[in-house]
C-alpha cells in the first residue's frame, strides 16, 4: 500500500544516501502520529535535502537557501493549528541560515527543525561546511578545513531550545522515534541528524561505529548540565539520542495572548485609533 | 481677512523636548481648526546634537513647509545661531538669553527659572517655551492644556499636570507681548481632523485592510510604523514582532502570508537590499505580501536621517529574474493610507508583491488630513478559495489570466506546495522546458493584466492645476507636497501651472501618462529629490520623452515650494 504521506514521486538521490532513511523515518513518525496530511506544512531549504517538499503529500514550501525557519515562524504565528516542520542541511542551517537558529530557540516558536548534517555541500559537489571536521579534504579545501567545526547541539542548548536531539541515518526506527517526540513537543525543536554524504563525505562506517544512544545509558533528558556535558562528547564515542527536554511558554502563546489567529483577516476599525492623532 | 499662513520653529539638542514641543503646539492648533503641516531635522545620535521641528499654520489645507520663519522657540542657544537668518520681517525669537547685539526681535522668557520654581526638572522648560508661544498667540489657553494632557497622559496624570502648569506659567509670559507678531490667531472651529505622519497613514491604510501580522527590524526612517504597530497590538488585534534582520522579517511575512494572513514588513533601502532575495521567493512563489520601503539617502549608510527619492530604479528591479511586482509611490498623507489599504488588495487579487515606496519626508512629516473614510478599504481577497477542496488541488493551476486558485494550508482535501525553484502545476520542482516556459508565461499574463490594471486606474498617475499651463511639472513621492505649495505661488504670480504625479512607478502607466502629458502644453520640468533623475530614466524607456528641463535635489533636504516655483517661471518664461 503507498504510504499516505507519498507523492508518488520516485526519490531522486545519490544510492544510499541518508536522505532515503530520514524521509522513511520522517513518515513513519506523520504516520504514528495520526496527522492529516493537509494539517501539516513541511519546509525545506536548499540544498540535496531540499526535495523533501517533493516527496511528501502534506503542504509544502521550498525555500531560498537558509531561510527555512523564519519562514516557519510567520507560518506558525499565523496559523498555530498547523504542525509546522522545516527541513534544512548544515549549510542551509549553520552557515547561511545560522543567524535565525538562536533566534527560533529562544523565541520556543513550536516549530520542529531536521538538519540534514553530513558535514559537507553535496549539491553543489563538495564543499566544506560549518561542520566539516579539521582536516577534511573538500573541493573548497584541497590542503584540509583549517575551521573549527561548530557544535549544533551545543549552540541550540545554549540558545534556549526547549527539545534538542540528535539522530543518525543508519538508525531509522531511533530516528522515526526522534522525530515523533520532537513533532509532539510542544516548543522548539531540533533534530541534528548525522547523515553520511555517500558521494562527497561517506561517514556511514564512521559513525556506525561510535554511536550510541543516551536513552540506554539513563540519560535524564530534564537536566540541562548533564545535556551541556553530553553534547561536548565528541570523539570515540557519539551520543545520539534527545539530549534535552523542557517546557516554556511558546512564542505563539506569548504573541497572540488572547488574538484571534492572524490567518482570520478583519478589518480594524481604525477610527478608535485616531485619538493617537488628536 | 487676512489669510493664516506663518511658520514656527522648534529648536533645540536632542533630547530636549523639541519633537514633543512641536507636535502639542501643532496638534492645539490643529484641535482649533487650523491646517499644520510639519518636518522635522535630527541627526542620527540620541543626546546632544541639533533637532529642530518646523511646522506651517494655515488656515486652509497647508502640504509643505515653506520659509522663512515667523517665530523661532529656542530650547538653545544653537537654535538662534542656526536658524535666526531664516527669520521673516515680522518675525521674533522666544528664548532664555538672547545673544549680545543681535539684530532680531526677541522675546525672552525666563523658561529654566520657572521650570526650577515649580519643581520640574530643567529639561521641562521646552514646556514654558510652548506656553509662550502660544500666549504671544493670544490662542486658546484650554486647548494648550487639554492638548498637554491627552499628549502625557501616558507618563502619568501628575507628569500631564506639571506640564500643563509649566506651560499656563509661560502663557502668562507670552500674554504679555500678544500681538507682537502683527496678529492674534483664535480657534477657527472645534475640529476633527488628524494630525499625523504618512507612516502614521500608512500603519492605519494597512489596519484598516485587515493587516493582522507585522514583523519589522528597525531602521530610520521607517521604525515609527513599527513603534506604533506595537504601541496599539492589543486594541487592534494585530501581531507584531522585531525579528534578527530584515531577511528573517521578509521571510517570517512571507510565512504568514502563505499560510494566509495579510502581512506586512517595512525598511529602508539597506534593509530593503537584505530583503532583495526573498522578495523574487514572494514573485516566483506566488505569495501575496506588501513591503514598504522609506528612502532615506544612500548609497550604504548614508545620511540615515534624512530624506531622498533615490531608490525607485533599484526597487523596480530588485531581485534576480523576471517576475510582476507592483511598486506604488503616496505622495501625501491620505495616498498614504488609501494606497497602503489598496496593496492589499493587490497583492492578493494578483498573488504578487507589492512595494509602498515612501521616503523620510513623508514618512516622518506630518499633516493635517481629516478623518479617513476607513470603510473604502473594502477587502478583495481575489481568487482565495476557502472550502475544502476534493480531487487534486493544484496551487498553480494554469489559468487564463496567469491568475491560480488559491487554497490556503490547512484547508481539507487540499495540499498547499509552493516552491521558489520552478514548478509545475502542483508545486513540484520542474525543469522541463515546456513547464518551464509555461509558468514564465503564466507570470507574464499576471503582469499584462496589471499594466491592464495600472492604466485602467485613475489614480495610477494624477493631475492638478490648470489644463492651458504655462509650464508643466512632472513628480513622483513627497515631491508632490511642495510642488502644489509651488503651484500656488505661480498662481499669486499669474503663471498657469499643472503638476502631473506618477503614482504607479511599476507597472508603468505609460499609455495614461501619455495621454496626460499630450493633452498639457510643454514645457515640461520634471522635479525629483535625487541626483539621477529616475522618474526621467522611466519617461525615456517607456515613452520616449525627454522634459524640458529637470530640477534635482540631493541634499538629503525636501524641496522648498520657492524654490520650484523660482525654476518653474524661469522654464515657463523662456
Amino acid at each position: 500500500m503507498k504510504n499516505p504521506y507519498s507523492t508518488g514521486r520516485k526519490a531522486v538521490w545519490c544510492p544510499g544516501c541518508g536522505n532515503y532513511a530520514i524521509l522513511a523515518a520522517f513518515k513513519k513518525a506523520l504516520q504514528e502520529l495520526g496527522l492529516k496530511p493537509w494539517e501539516v506544512v513541511v519546509i525545506s531549504g536548499i540544498g540535496c535535502h531540499g526535495r523533501m517538499t517533493d516527496y511528501l503529500s502534506t503542504n509544502g514550501f521550498h525555500t531560498i537557501h537558509g531561510r527555512v525557519l523564519p519562514l516557519a515562524t510567520g507560518i506558525k504565528l499565523a496559523n498555530p493549528k498547523l504542525t509546522v516542520i522545516g527541513f534544512s542541511g548544515d549549510g542551509d542551517a549553520y552557515a547561511i541560515g545560522l543567524g535565525h537558529l538562536p533566534h527560533a530557540a529562544r523565541r520556543n516558536v513550536n516549530v520542529t527543525l531536521i538538519v540534514h548534517d553530513n558535514m559537507i555541500f553535496g549539491l553543489t559537489t563538495g564543499q566544506v561546511t560549518p561542520t566539516t571536521p579539521i582536516g577534511v579534504r573538500t573541493r573548497s579545501t584541497p590542503k584540509g578545513n583549517v575551521e573549527h567545526p561548530l557544535n549544533p547541539v551545543l549552540l541550540a542548548l545554549s540558545s534556549g531550545a526547549t527539545f534538542v536531539a540528535r539522530g543518525f541515518a543508519g538508525e531509522p526506527s531511533h530516528l522515526a522515534w526522534l522525530f515523533k517526540e520532537a513533532i509532539s513537543h510542544k516548543g522548539f525543536a531540533i533534530v541534528d541528524v548525522l547523515q553520511p554524504c555517500v558521494t562527497f563525505y561517506n561517514t556511514y562506517q564512521y559513525f556506525k561505529k561510535r554511536v550510541y544512544k543516551l536513552e540506554d545509558e539513563g540519560h535524564d533528558p530534564s537536566n540541562y548540565e548533564a545535556a551541556l556535558r553530553k553534547a561536548l562528547e565528541w570523539g570515540d564515542r557519539i551520543p545520539i539520542g534527545i539530549f534535552y527536554k523542557t517546557t516554556r511558554p511558546t512564542y505563539e502563546e506569548l504573541l497572540l495572548k488572547q488574538k484571534e489567529p492572524p490567518v482570520v483577516v478583519k478589518p480594524v476599525d481604525v477610527t478608535k485609533l485616531y485619538r493617537y492623532f488628536r | 481677512m487676512q489669510r493664516v499662513d506663518f511658520t514656527f520653529l522648534v529648536g533645540g539638542e536632542a533630547g530636549a523636548g523639541v519633537m514633543l514641543t512641536g507636535r502639542v503646539a501643532s496638534k492645539a492648533l490643529v484641535r482649533g481648526g487650523y491646517w499644520v503641516f510639519a518636518m522635522n531635522e535630527y541627526p542620527s545620535l540620541i543626546r546632544g546634537g541639533h533637532n529642530w521641528f518646523l511646522a506651517r499654520v494655515c488656515d486652509r489645507e497647508v502640504r509643505s513647509q515653506r520659509l522663512p520663519i515667523d517665530v523661532i522657540i529656542a530650547l538653545d542657544e544653537a537654535t538662534v545661531r542656526k536658524h535666526a537668518y531664516n527669520l521673516s520681517k515680522r518675525g521674533l525669537i522666544i528664548t532664555e538669553d538672547a545673544p549680545e547685539g543681535g539684530k532680531e526681535r526677541v522675546v525672552k522668557i525666563p523658561m529654566a527659572r520657572v521650570a526650577k520654581e515649580e519643581g520640574a526638572p530643567p529639561v521641562a522648560k521646552n514646556m514654558v517655551a510652548l506656553g509662550a508661544f502660544l500666549g504671544i498667540l493670544g490662542y486658546s489657553p484650554d486647548l494648550m492644556t487639554s492638548t498637554i494632557r491627552d499628549e502625557l497622559s501616558r507618563r502619568g496624570a501628575k507628569v500631564a499636570e506639571l506640564n500643563a502648569r509649566l506651560a499656563l506659567k509661560g502663557y502668562e509670559y507670552g500674554k504679555e507681548h500678544e500681538g507682537a507678531l502683527g496678529f492674534t490667531l483664535k480657534p477657527l472651529r472645534s475640529a476633527d481632523n488628524l494630525f499625523l505622519t504618512g507612516n502614521d497613514a500608512i500603519a492605519l491604510g494597512a489596519l484598516a485592510a485587515g493587516m493582522r501580522f507585522y514583523a519589522a527590524y528597525p531602521m530610520t526612517p521607517a521604525s515609527p510604523i513599527l513603534h506604533f504597530l506595537a504601541a496599539v497590538e492589543d486594541e487592534a488585534e494585530v501581531v507584531v514582532l522585531q525579528p534578527e534582520s530584515e531577511i528573517a522579517a521578509i521571510n517570517m511575512v512571507i510565512g504568514a502570508a502563505y499560510a494566509g494572513a495579510r502581512a506586512m514588513t517595512a525598511t529602508s533601502g539597506g534593509g530593503f537590499s537584505l530583503m532583495v532575495e526573498a522578495l523574487g521567493q514572494a514573485g516566483m512563489t506566488e505569495t501575496p505580501i506588501v513591503v514598504v520601503e522609506v528612502q532615506r539617502p544612500g548609497p550604504s549608510t548614508g545620511l540615515p536621517t534624512f530624506t531622498a527619492q533615490g531608490d525607485l530604479r533599484f526597487v523596480i528591479h530588485a531581485s534576480q529574474g523576471e517576475f510582476p511586482r507592483f511598486v506604488i509611490a503616496p505622495g501625501d498623507h491620505e495616498e498614504s493610507f488609501y494606497l497602503a489599504a489598496e496593496a492589499f488588495n493587490l497583492a492578493e487579487r494578483y498573488q504578487v508583491p507589492v512595494v509602498i515606496l515612501s521616503d523620510k519626508y513623508l514618512g516622518e512629516s506630518y499633516g493635517t488630513v481629516a478623518p479617513f473614510n476607513a470603510s473604502a478599504a473594502a477587502i478583495d481577497r481575489g481568487k482565495l478559495v476557502e472550502e475544502p477542496q476534493q480531487g487534486d488541488y493544484k496551487r498553480y493551476l494554469l489559468t487564463e489570466d496567469g491568475i491560480s486558485y488559491r487554497a490556503l494550508p490547512g484547508t481539507e482535501g487540499a495540499i498547499v506546495r509552493v516552491n521558489s525553484s520552478e514548478h509545475d502545476e502542483e508545486g513540484f520542482g520542474s525543469n522541463d522546458p515546456v513547464i518551464v516556459r509555461a509558468m514564465v508565461e503564466k507570470r507574464l499574463r499576471k503582469l499584462e493584466l496589471m499594466r491592464r490594471e495600472v492604466e485602467s486606474r485613475e489614480d495610477s498617475v494624477k493631475v492638478y492645476g490648470d489644463w492651458e499651463p504655462k509650464v508643466t511639472l512632472i513628480v513622483w513621492g513627497s515631491v508632490k507636497g511642495p510642488a502644489l505649495e509651488a503651484m500656488g505661488e505661480l498662481k499669486e504670480r499669474g503663471v498657469k501651472a499643472a503638476l502631473v504625479q506618477v503614482v504607479f512607478l511599476e507597472p508603468f502607466p505609460a499609455g495614461r501618462l501619455r495621454k496626460t502629458l499630450d493633452a498639457l502644453a510643454r514645457p515640461y520640468l520634471l522635479v525629483e529629490n535625487n541626483s539621477l533623475a529616475q522618474l526621467g530614466s522611466l519617461l525615456k524607456e517607456h515613452l520616449c520623452l525627454k522634459p524640458d528641463d529637470i530640477l534635482l535635489k540631493y541634499d538629503g533636504r525636501p524641496f522648498d515650494p520657492h524654490e520650484i516655483a523660482s525654476k518653474a517661471l524661469e522654464v515657463a518664461r523662456r
